[in-house]
Order: structure tokens, then C-alpha cells, then sequence
């Protein structure tokens, strides 16, 4: 990315990574990731007003092994979001700034993601 | 002596100049998102099984339409807010960065529209 044309000191070859910023960029990411699942919720919003047909195409799709696979990401991706959203606003309040409550608080929605994720997906399968 | 107002003083100082209703609305929408998005996934989940009838079904009551309406506003705004910020990051030529954030945002209102405008009709039953 250097558009000047001078050497970059080499940075995320070289910085271990930590949870810290690896939780970071995966929040961007999963929510880049959910605007697409938003465009397909649009989708399946809109054919529920034009008729039968359009929307037995987006059940389809939805239900293909494909489908299935992009709505347990979209899942994850929510509940990661939502997660780490939620420390991002105990941040924004002031509060887990200290180094070991951000590396406990990461761990923390890891594992309610992961989890959170588990349970929808065992109840989706149960309907 | 000074003829300006001390807001005047304020306004745009700072490196960015500008970002404090980007920030707010971000974290206005995202808190309206928590129980909202939740609600989201619940009732997707408990529509799995439905077929045409019965999704439209799950628009029928005014209070369930407006809380629909509701989540596709949050949703579609903090969406663009936080798209416009990843274009502002990674798009490094002006020209591309403005007709980025431009799509981005025009995009959001267009499916926000076309969602608001279906779930009005699936509610209203036609």
C-alpha cells in the first residue's frame, strides 16, 4: 500500500500477533461480512411481498448445503459482532481498558460466540 | 477582545475536524441492535419451518411490522456507518473514496427502502 514508492517497514509479518488486535480486525471483518447477510435478508424481505414463487427460490437457496453453510457463518459472525460490540461499548463507557480485563473480555466473547452460536444452530435443528 | 462564540472556537478543531455524530449514531444504533438483532435471530430460527403464509404471517400485528421496521432502520444505517469507515481506511484516491462512500450509503437507503416498503405491504396484507 505504499503509494509513494519507498520501502514499508515490514509490520504484520513481524508483529506477533495478540488477541487484542486479532479480535479487532475480526470485528470489522464479521461486520463487512454481516452487511452481505444483510443484503440477503433484504432479499428474503422483499420476496415475502412479491409472491410464493420468489421466496420458495430464496428458501431454497437458503436450505442448499451452500445456504446452510454462509447462515452458520452469518451466525457466527452476528453473535462475534454482537459480543464484542458489547465490550466495545463497556470501552467507550471508560471501563476494561487494563491490559489482563481486555485479554480476559476477549476470551470472554470467544467463547460466548462460540457457544451462543452452538445453542442457535442446536435449535434450529431441532425445529 | 474576541468576537467569537466560544462554540465556534470548538468547531472542527482536532485532526479529523469532524466524526462526533458518526461515533454517536454508531454506538445509538448498535445498542438498539442488541435486543433487536437478537429478537432477529429468535424469530428467524422460529421461522425455519414456515412456509409463505406463515413467514408473512410473522408481519400480521402492527407492533410485530414496527419492530421489524425498526431492526431493518438500525440495521441498514449502523451497516453503512461502519462501511463508510472501511472505505475511508482502505480506499486511498479521493475520487474512489467519495463514489465509495457514496454507494455505500445510497445503497443502504435503497434496500432500506425496498425492506420498509415490503414489510409495510406483507403487514397490511396484500
Amino acid at each position: 500500500m505504499s503509494t509513494t514508492g519507498r520501502p514499508l517497514s515490514p509490520h504484520i509479518q513481524i508483529y506477533k500477533p495478540q488477541i487484542t488486535s486479532v479480535l479487532s480486525i475480526l470485528h470489522r471483518v464479521t461486520g463487512g461480512f454481516l452487511c452481505l447477510g444483510a443484503v440477503v435478508f433484504a432479499w428474503w424481505v422483499i420476496t415475502l411481498s412479491l409472491g410464493p414463487e420468489p421466496f420458495a427460490v430464496v428458501r431454497s437457496a437458503l436450505g442448499s448445503w451452500i445456504g446452510r453453510l454462509l447462515l452458520f457463518a452469518w451466525t457466527f459472525s452476528f453473535f462475534f459482532h454482537l459480543c464484542n460490540g458489547i465490550r466495545h461499548l463497556f470501552w467507550d463507557a471508560g471501563i476494561g481498558f487494563e491490559l489482563r480485563t481486555a485479554h480476559a473480555s476477549g476470551k470472554a466473547v470467544v467463547a460466548a460466540s462460540i457457544a451462543m452460536t452452538i445453542a442457535a444452530f442446536g435449535l434450529a435443528y431441532a425445529m | 477582545m474576541r468576537y467569537r462564540t466560544a462554540l465556534s472556537v470548538v468547531r472542527g478543531a482536532g485532526a479529523a475536524k469532524d466524526g462526533t455524530r458518526h461515533w454517536w449514531a454508531q454506538r445509538l444504533t448498535a445498542i438498539a441492535l442488541v435486543p433487536l438483532g437478537v429478537g432477529f435471530v429468535v424469530m428467524m430460527i422460529a421461522l425455519l419451518g414456515a412456509d409463505y403464509d406463515g413467514a408473512r404471517a410473522a408481519f400480521a400485528h402492527p407492533v410485530a411490522a414496527a419492530l421489524w421496521i425498526l431492526f431493518t432502520v438500525a440495521l441498514f444505517h449502523h451497516a453503512q456507518l461502519g462501511l463508510q469507515v472501511i472505505v475511508e481506511d482502505y480506499v486511498h484516491s479521493l475520487g474512489l473514496k467519495v463514489a465509495g462512500i457514496i454507494a455505500v450509503k445510497f445503497a443502504a437507503m435503497a434496500l432500506g427502502a425496498a425492506c420498509i416498503v415490503s414489510i409495510i405491504r406483507v403487514s397490511a396484507g396484500s
